[in-house]
C-alpha cells in the first residue's frame, strides 16, 4: 500500500514539475527574453518615447547616424529615408523624415519595427517623436512623410562613431486585434 | 496457465485485446520497440528519397517543395518516432528486470503513454496527403517559417507534437517512479546498472524540457490562429525568441537521445570484455554532469543570429566543457576493454563502433562549438555529418546492439550470428560512406536542406547516396534477422545467455517469463 501511495505522490510531483515547465516556457521565457534584450541591447531594440532632459550638447563628438528602410516580405509600399545619413552631436535634438507611399489600390495599415546597430548603442539612441510609436495608415495611392525626432545620448560609448537605425515596414492590414502599443 | 498472456491460439479477438489493454511492462516494451522500428523504416524511406534526389545535381525525382517535406519529416520521425520510443521500449523491458521490480510503477499510465503515440504519428504523416503538403520548415521548425509562411497543415503538426510530448512525459514519470519506489531490497542507487542510471537522468531531462517544447508549439499555435505575436516582429514579438525557446528544449533533447545509448553500451562492453565496468561511479557522475550542462549551452546552435561577444564566449566554453564528462565516459569504456578477454559478438561490434564513431562525432561537435569557426560551418553539410555521427552511429548503433544483446533473453532464441555480423559490417561501412563525405561537402560550403547543389559537389553526393542505400539495406537485413530469430531461431534456455553477463536480468529464466520478480530478489 505504501508503494502505491509513494507512486501517486511522485506522479503528482512530477506532473506539477511538467506543468510548471510548460508555464515557464509560455509565461516566463518571453518576458524574460524581452527584459534581457532591453538590459543588454541585444536585438537592437530601442526604448519607447523619450522625454528630453536638458543636457549639454557635446560638440567635441560627431556621430554619424545612418538610416535604413526595408519592406518586409510582401509589403508593396515605397519606403525610404529622405536623408540617408546625418551627422549630429550627442545631446542635440534632430528631426528627420521617412517617405512612404502606398502604391496599391487599397487602404493599408503598416507598422515599422526599429532596430539599432551596434547593439551597445541601442540604449543611447532616444526617440522623442516617432512614426513607429503608432501604426501608419495610408489610403490607396496616398503618400506621407513620416517624422522622427531623436537625440543621441552623450553617454554613448566612446567606441561608437556610427549608429545605424533600420526600420522594417510590416503589412498589418489584415491583422485583427493587434497590440501595437508596446511596439515602439 | 491461469495468468498467461493470450496467444493467437485463443483467437484474434483475445489476442488483439491483450495488446491493446496490456499493462505488462514486457508487452508494452515490445509494442514500443515494434512501433519505433516501423517509424525507423518510414523515416529511413524518407531519407532514401532525399538521397535518391541528391544522387545527381538537378531535379530528377521530386519537386523541391516535396523535398522540404521529406527533410522535415525524416528528422521529426527519426527523433520523436524512432529513437526516443526505441529507448523507452528498452527501458520498459529492462528496467523492472534490472532492479528486481515486478512491473512498472504505473502500469495503466504506461499503456496510455504508448497507445497515444500511433495517433500522434498518424496525425503527423497524414499531412503528407493533404492539400498544401506536410510540414516543410525543417525539424527545428523555426518561426516565421513555421508560422507566417507555414502550410495550413501546421496545426496538425502542432497537435501531433503535443501528443508525443504527453507520451514522453508520462513514460518518464513512470520510469522515475519505478526506479525510486520499486527497487528490490538491497538495490541501492549506486548498485543500479548504468542503463537504469542513464534512463533516470534522461527521464528527469524529459520531464523538464518536453513541456518547453509543448510551450513553443503552443505559442506557434496562438500566433497562427489567435493573433498573438510571440514570434512576429510586426506585433512586437521576436523570431529569435523562438530559437531560444526551441533550443532550450532542443539541446537537452540531444542528450535525451544519447544518454540511454551510453547506458546500453555500458552494459554490453563489460559483458564481452568479461570485466566489470571501469569507473562505475565516475560514469554516474559524468552522466549527471552532462545532463546539467545540457541546460546551459543551448545558444551554441544559434551563434549566427547575432550575439554579444561575451555571450558567444560563454556558450563556446560551456559547450567545450561537456567534452570533459563525455571524455570520462569514453576513457572508461576503453579502459573496461583494456586487458579484458574480448570476444566480438554482434552486440559488442556495434558497441565498439559506437565508441569510435560517437567520439568522432563528438570531435566534430568540438569544431562546431568554436563560435568563430561556426560562422562557416553553420547550416552546412558539416553539421548534418556531425549530428548523424552522434545520432545514427550513437543512438541507432547502440539501439541495434541492445536488441541483439537482449533478444535471446526476450524470446529464448538465438539470432543468427553470421547474419548479425554481416549486417554490422554493411551498416558500419555504409554509414561511413554516407556521412564521411558530408564533412567534405560541408567544409566546401554545401548548405543543408536544399534539393539541388552546384556541380562541384556532385561526386561526393553520389558517394554519399550509394552509402545511404547500403546502410538502408542493412536495416532490412536487421528486420529479417529479428523476425527469423523470433520465428525460427535456435532455442536456448541458458539463463545467462552471454558468458560474461552480469546483473539481475540474467538470473531470470530464458525466455523471460511473462511475470518476473513477483517476489523481490535479494541483492547483496
Amino acid at each position: 500500500m505504501t508503494a502505491r501511495t509513494n507512486n501517486r505522490m511522485l506522479l503528482v510531483k512530477l506532473t506539477a514539475l511538467a506543468t510548471a515547465m510548460f508555464m515557464f516556457a509560455i509565461f516566463v521565457l518571453p518576458p524574460l527574453y524581452d527584459l534581457f534584450c532591453e538590459i543588454t541591447g541585444i536585438g537592437g531594440k530601442t526604448d519607447g518615447a523619450y522625454t528630453a532632459v536638458a543636457v549639454e550638447v557635446d560638440t567635441s563628438r560627431d556621430i554619424e547616424v545612418q538610416f535604413v528602410a526595408t519592406n518586409n516580405a510582401t509589403m508593396p509600399w515605397d519606403f525610404y529615408p529622405i536623408e540617408e545619413r546625418v551627422v549630429v552631436h550627442p545631446g542635440e535634438s534632430r528631426a528627420v523624415a521617412f517617405y512612404a507611399h502606398n502604391r496599391t489600390g487599397r487602404d493599408m495599415l503598416g507598422q515599422a519595427i526599429p532596430n539599432v546597430l551596434p547593439n551597445n548603442a541601442a540604449d543611447y539612441f532616444h526617440k522623442t517623436e516617432c512614426f513607429c510609436f503608432d501604426n501608419q495608415p495610408l489610403a490607396a495611392g496616398e503618400s506621407a512623410a513620416l517624422d522622427l525626432v531623436f537625440i543621441v545620448d552623450p553617454d554613448l560609448p566612446a567606441s561608437v562613431n556610427t549608429v545605424t537605425l533600420s526600420y522594417t515596414m510590416f503589412d498589418i492590414t489584415d491583422r485583427t486585434a493587434v497590440q501595437v502599443s508596446q511596439v515602439q | 496457465m491461469a495468468h498467461g498472456p493470450a496467444t493467437l491460439a485463443d483467437g484474434w479477438g483475445k489476442y488483439i485485446s491483450r495488446w491493446v489493454f496490456t499493462t505488462n511492462h514486457k508487452d508494452i516494451g515490445t509494442l514500443y520497440l515494434w512501433f519505433s522500428f516501423a517509424m525507423f523504416i518510414m523515416g529511413g524511406a524518407f531519407a532514401m528519397i532525399i538521397r535518391a534526389e541528391l544522387f545527381q545535381p538537378g531535379m530528377q525525382l521530386i519537386k523541391p517543395e516535396f523535398f522540404n517535406q521529406m527533410t522535415t519529416m525524416h528528422g521529426l520521425v527519426m527523433v520523436f518516432g524512432a529513437i526516443m520510443p526505441a529507448f523507452v521500449g528498452l527501458a520498459n523491458w529492462m528496467i523492472p528486470m534490472m532492479i528486481g521490480a515486478p512491473d512498472m510503477a504505473l502500469p495503466r499510465m504506461n499503456n496510455l503513454s504508448f497507445w497515444i503515440l500511433p495517433f500522434a504519428f498518424a496525425i503527423l504523416t497524414s499531412t503528407l496527403f493533404m492539400e498544401g503538403g506536410g510540414p516543410n520548415f525543417g525539424w527545428t521548425f523555426y518561426a516565421p517559417l513555421s508560422t507566417t509562411y507555414a502550410p495550413d497543415t501546421v496545426n496538425y503538426f502542432i497537435f501531433g507534437v503535443h501528443i508525443m510530448g504527453a507520451s514522453s512525459i508520462m513514460g518518464s514519470i513512470n520510469i522515475i517512479a519505478t526506479v525510486m519506489n520499486m527497487r528490490a531490497p538491497g538495490m541501492t542507487y549506486m548498485k543500479m546498472p548504468l542503463f537504469v542510471w542513464t534512463w533516470v537522468i534522461t527521464a528527469f531531462l524529459l520531464v523538464a524540457v518536453m513541456p518547453v517544447l509543448a510551450g513553443a508549439v503552443t505559442m506557434m499555435l496562438m500566433d497562427i490562429n489567435f493573433g498573438t505575436s510571440f514570434f512576429d516582429a510586426a506585433g512586437g514579438g521576436d523570431p529569435v525568441l523562438f530559437q531560444h525557446v526551441f533550443w532550450f528544449f532542443g539541446h537537452p533533447e540531444v542528450y535525451i537521445i544519447i544518454l540511454p545509448a551510453f547506458g546500453v553500451v555500458s552494459q554490453i562492453i563489460p559483458t564481452f570484455s568479461r570485466k566489470p565496468l571501469f569507473g562505475y561511479s565516475s560514469m554516474v557522475y559524468a552522466t549527471a554532469a552532462i545532463a546539467f550542462l545540457s541546460f546551459v549551452v543551448w545558444a551554441h546552435h544559434m551563434f549566427t543570429v547575432g550575439m554579444p561577444i561575451a555571450g558567444e564566449l560563454y556558450f563556446m566554453y560551456a559547450t567545450m566543457l561537456i567534452a570533459v564528462p563525455t571524455g570520462v565516459k569514453v576513457f572508461n569504456w576503453i579502459t573496461t576493454m583494456y586487458r579484458g578477454s574480448l570476444t566480438f559478438e554482434t552486440p559488442m561490434l556495434f558497441s565498439i563502433a559506437f565508441v569510435i564513431l560517437f567520439t568522432f562525432g563528438g570531435f566534430t561537435g568540438m569544431m562546431l562549438s568554436i563560435a568563430a569557426a561556426d560562422m562557416q560551418y553553420h547550416d552546412t553539410y558539416f553539421v548534418v555529418a556531425h549530428f548523424h555521427y552522434v545520432m545514427v552511429a550513437g543512438a541507432v548503433f547502440s539501439g541495434t546492439a541492445a536488441v541483439y544483446y537482449w533478444l535471446p533473453k526476450w524470446c529464448g532464441k538465438m539470432y543468427n550470428e553470421t547474419m548479425g555480423k554481416v549486417q554490422f559490417w554493411i551498416a558500419f561501412i555504409g554509414f561511413n560512406i554516407t556521412f564521411m563525405p558530408q564533412h567534405f561537402l560541408g567544409l566546401a560550403g554545401m548548405p543543408r536542406r536544399y534539393a539541388d547543389y552546384g556541380l562541384q559537389f556532385a561526386d561526393w553526393n553520389m558517394v554519399s547516396s550509394i552509402g545511404a542505400f547500403m546502410y538502408g539495406g542493412a536495416q532490412i537485413l536487421f528486420l529479417f534477422n529479428v523476425i527469423r530469430t523470433i520465428g525460427w531461431g535456435k532455442p536456448t534456455n541458458d539463463s545467462q545467455v552471454w558468458e560474461g553477463a552480469e546483473g539481475l536480468e540474467w538470473t531470470l529464466p530464458t525466455p523471460a517469463p511473462y511475470h518476473t520478480f513477483s517476489t523481490p530478489p535479494e541483492v547483496k
